[in-house]
């Protein structure tokens, strides 16, 4: 993911989170993998933290834990001394280890270490281990997401592999309910598939019978392995080249066939991305999903009135905003501004004041935003830390549609019942 | 619940100890030490304040957390820039609830807002002091705060940025106060380092600069207050009351200035030890200003600092003004606790927090008559734990030493000796003493477990054992212990609610606590079909 070096000023409420974070999100979506950042331990704590309070679930991240000595000589002895802890406390199946600023700036060659490491364990049960580096001068948390998709479909997955899924996803940072509703969608279809990251059970998870050290559920290893044998995969979101993406690396290297469409949000993108599984499965849509249209287009007809002609900012992931935007512009809402991670809240906020939007969409970040101005504030995205339920939100398909446009409707509602000098009732 | 006197401590600690490996085990077994304080006067060692092992999940932050996010995060005009990549910035923005009331709308705000320098791999191979510097002439040009502190995270340490000398060119070029921090995250053991380092930062660059002397009679500070769920603001109202001035807090709804004038005051009151006691120790050399330890968590224990602080003075009219203070307020605290104690009288309580509110809310479970099982720190020190006597005997290992300590002598206009020796001594025998604290350990009862940085395997044993009423911890751990049924208390942050300082906070914190532990969700755990499959049958059968 080689960009070019850009002159960028310094950062008034930064719009994005770091490279490492996306990282977790991935190894937590994996099949009893264990994330472990290599680096000081406030990486991991912050990390944490920030997860839990968007997922509001336990999330589990290991940190090599630079001492200054450490940050001098380099952090090798650490990272050795760390994988060993993990496995005799966790039993992992998988460790995901993803390098910090600090120790990128060190220059720590990561995968060396665990050559060596693997080599003087020879003889013992091992875990898998995968590495990714992960500077965030150097990618968002965004970038961090994608990077650890290629470097763990790069690492684990093998030609030798007997063949498991016919379709491989890769759906990037979506919330929880959306990657329930695709695996619905899938199995609707009848397509044999494998979704990665899958961090719907491991990070929207049930109350526990019985207390687990490692999270359930996640993208099985053997699922991962078999990626290089599936006939498609499928890219969700088409911020990726096929160099930076996993299925750009399977394409070249197993030649599956590189699939991509938008995040499934809005009529259009919806029906291209169901389109696309029909003909992958050679099925026609399932009825279930042409009544879920239906009923979204009668909707948008109920609903259209309120919606034309308002004026909308976006920010958040690419993928988010573009599929956002292209369902807005369906039912005739104007996106007057955008962003992803071109600018900071404080350039988001002035825009804003300029151009008073009838609201904002994106993560709980924009809410001090919506709090100067009085513009209310649809929360969308990641992260979601002062409301219930954020890690849940479905979005995609015509259900997540359905959903949001419900909200969306209800904001503008909302803002017309409070402002109407006679406090109406009945809207 | 299970009867907590059941459990054998002893072999609760052999047991969670056997799992690690053995090189583990050793040292950990240092970390849980068994209180025999109350019967026998011992207190017995514990291994603290020591970097956590590789690979051992932890719930402790780093140095830059605790200097930038801690101390100075909640003093609202002074302008921080984090100097470093985007994501230790962005994560210390605005997470710890703190809260702060500006006098007017015109006045500087700036805790909404995260500066950061963003670094980029530019910077990180050429150095970053070009970019920072730009970064300190913009937020100046668009803000003009009266103080810019510049705080650094570990790639800085590593490249060789001086934030010391970019602060001190911008300081002299711009005119207002710029100053910086070496709060490296990998600095120390814990985010306590950071603290220690921004304790010494506004020492030197800060405290002592503004000389006006408030008329006011009874002049304190209130150190170690970082108005979480606005603590601070409900103990401002209590000082007022009683005709207490306060100057400074450190640093809970502070400002700028009011850390400039904190050495006008002649008393600091010191409730969170951990974070500021370097502060209050060097203000008492440089000043002569004392101090005291106080803790406004607990109805009794509120009422007893402000005591304190009353027979400080000295002035009669003020301890009868205290006095009727608190007989006032106790009155509709004591209303509560009946009707509360009645409910949670019994209960257990583990608390795993911090490096002092692990101590000091024991208070207010004693107040309902609920139990403290187990109890430890996240970051403290052995002080924190044993008292302040065993300093002289902590040995200073490779990460203490990193840390600056400061050489402070006696400001020659400025010391000014607030209590003789003879009224020392008869302060003394009133039971207030100077710089003094007894830590943790002596007020837990025997037989219960103190564990510092406890680990998840050990909170997860310790729950399996004693199965406690409620759980005081952080968000980390937050949801992992209630996915084993058991309601969790956040300590840091207070899970939205507060204030629990003074009387009023008392109140709000023994409702808070009843709800928790009488709450019916947590007897829904088992569904009615795991409690008795028998129940399983068809319809109609009979
Ligand atoms: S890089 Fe260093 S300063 Fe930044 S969060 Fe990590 S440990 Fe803390
Ligand atoms: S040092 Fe880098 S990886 Fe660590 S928190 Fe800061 S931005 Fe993220």
């Amino acid at each position: 993911m080689e960009k070019t070096i850009i002159d960028r000023p310094a950062t008034r409420n930064s719009c994005v989170l770091c490279a490492p974070l996306g990282a977790s999100i991935v190894f937590q979506g994996i099949e009893g993998c264990l994330p472990l950042l290599h680096g000081s331990q406030g990486c991991a704590t912050y990390i944490r933290r920030y997860l839990i309070s968007h997922f509001r679930e336990p999330v589990d991240i290991a940190s090599s834990n630079f001492s200054e000595e450490s940050a001098i000589f380099g952090g090798k002895e650490n990272l050795k001394k760390a994988l060993s802890n993990l496995i005799t406390q966790y039993q992992p199946r998988l460790i995901g280890v993803a390098s910090t600023c600090l120790s990128e700036t060190i220059g720590d060659d990561v995968r060396a270490i665990l050559k060596e490491y693997r080599k003087e364990n020879q003889g013992s049960p091992l875990p898998e281990m995968v590495n990714v580096s992960t500077p965030s001068y150097h990618g968002s948390h965004w970038d961090g997401f994608w990077k650890t998709v290629l470097a763990v479909v790069t690492q684990l997955s093998s030609q030798e592999e007997p063949v498991r899924q016919r379709l491989n996803v890769f759906p990037g940072l979506v919330s929880t309910a959306d990657l329930r509703h695709l695996r619905e969608i899938f199995t609707d279809f009848g397509i044999s598939f494998s979704i990665l990251p899958d961090y719907a059970d491991s990070l929207d998870s049930d109350a526990w019978d019985n207390y687990h050290s490692l999270h359930e559920g996640g993208t099985p290893l053997s699922e991962i392995r078999a990626m290089g044998r599936a006939e498609f995969s499928l890219d969700l979101g088409q911020a990726l080249t096929a160099e930076d993406s996993a299925s750009g690396y399977l394409a070249k290297n197993s030649g599956v066939t590189r699939l991509s469409c938008g995040w499934p949000v809005g009529i259009n993108e919806s029906d291209a991305f169901f389109r696309l599984l029909s003909r992958i499965s050679s099925q026609p849509v399932p009825e279930k999903y042409r009544q879920e249209r239906s009923r979204l287009l009668d909707a948008y007809y109920d609903g259209h009135k309120y919606m034309f002609g308002k004026r909308a900012v976006v920010y958040g992931s690419p993928e988010m905003v573009a599929a956002i935007v292209s369902m807005l512009k369906e039912i005739g809402v104007i996106p007057v501004f955008c962003s992803t991670a071109d600018t900071d809240f404080a350039g988001i906020e002035e825009r804003v004041i300029e151009l008073r939007p009838d609201f904002l969409i994106g993560s709980s970040k924009g809410y001090q935003i919506s709090r100067k101005t009085g513009i209310p504030l649809l929360r969308a995205g990641f992260p979601i830390h002062d409301r219930f339920g954020g890690q849940r939100e479905l979005l995609l398909g015509y259900r997540g549609t359905q959903r949001f446009f419900d909200h969306l409707v209800n904001v503008v509602i909302a803002g017309v019942q409070d402002s109407s000098p006679g406090g109406y009732a009945y809207v | 619940m299970s009867n907590p006197l059941k459990i054998n401590p002893q072999e609760l600690k052999e047991e969670i100890v056997k799992d690690y490996s053995a090189k583990v085990a050793r040292k950990r077994s240092k970390q849980i030490v068994l209180s025999q304080a109350k019967e026998k006067g011992e207190v017995p060692e514990i291994m603290a304040n020591v970097r956590t092992i590789p690979g051992i999940i932890t719930q402790r932050g780093c140095t830059y957390a605790g200097c930038k996010g801690v101390v100075l995060g909640p003093t609202r005009d002074i302008l921080n820039i984090t100097h470093g990549p985007v994501g230790c910035g962005y994560y210390s923005w605005l997470t710890r609830r703190n809260q702060t009331l500006p006098d007017s709308d015109d006045d500087a705000n700036f805790m909404t807002y995260c500066f950061t320098t963003d670094m980029q791999e530019n910077e990180i191979v050429f150095g970053g002091e070009k970019k920072l510097k730009k970064a300190v002439q913009e937020a100046y040009d668009l803000f003009k705060p009266k103080a810019i502190g510049i705080f650094s995270t570990c790639p800085v340490g590593l490249i060789g940025d001086d934030v010391h000398a970019v602060a001190k060119e911008m300081k002299e070029k711009l005119g207002i106060n710029v100053f910086g921090f070496s709060c490296e995250g990998y600095k120390g053991v814990s985010q306590s380092a950071g603290h220690h380092i921004a304790n010494n930062q506004l020492f030197k660059h800060v405290i002592g600069l503004d000389d006006r002397v408030s008329p006011a009679k009874y002049k304190i500070n209130l150190l170690g207050e970082y108005n979480i769920g606005g603590d601070a603001f409900e103990i401002e109202e209590l000082l007022k009351e009683c005709g207490i001035e306060l100057i400074s807090t450190f640093s809970g709804n502070s400002t700028y200035g009011r850390f400039a004038n904190s050495h006008t005051a002649d008393l600091n009151t010191v409730m969170c030890y951990r974070s500021i006691n370097y502060v209050a120790d060097m203000m008492h050399k440089k000043y002569g200003i004392p101090w005291i330890k106080v803790n406004f968590t607990g109805a009794a224990a509120t009422a007893k600092s402000l005591q304190k602080i009353a027979a400080y003075f000295g002035d009669q009219k003020l301890i009868a003004r205290v006095d009727r203070v608190v007989k006032e307020k106790l009155k509709a605290v004591e209303q509560a606790q009946a009707e509360i104690k009645a409910r949670c009288q019994g209960k257990t309580a583990m608390l795993f927090v911090g490096g002092s509110r692990a101590h000091h809310y024991q208070e207010l479970f004693r107040e309902i008559g609920m139990k403290v099982v187990a109890a430890g720190y996240e970051f403290a020190h052995r002080d924190d734990y044993e008292g302040r006597r065993v300093l002289p005997s902590i040995k200073v290992d490779a990460d203490s030493r990193n840390i600056e300590e400061l050489h402070v002598e006696k400001d020659p206009d400025k010391f000014k000796p607030r209590v003789t020796e003879a009224g020392q001594k008869q302060l003394a025998e009133q039971g207030l003493n100077f710089a003094e604290y007894d830590g943790l350990i002596p007020e837990m009862e025997a037989g219960t477990l103190i564990i510092d940085d406890i680990t998840h395997h050990e909170t997860e044993k310790m729950i399996e054992a004693y199965k406690p009423d409620v759980f005081c911890a952080g968000i980390k751990e937050k949801y992992i212990i209630q996915k084993m049924g058991i309601p969790c208390k956040q300590l840091h942050s207070y899970d939205y609610g507060g204030p629990y300082a003074g009387f009023q906070g008392a109140v709000n914190f023994y409702r808070e606590i009843d709800r928790m532990v009488n709450t019916r969700i947590w007897k829904f755990i088992k569904s009615p079909w795991q409690l008795s499959p028998q129940l399983i049958g068809k319809l109609g059968d009979s």
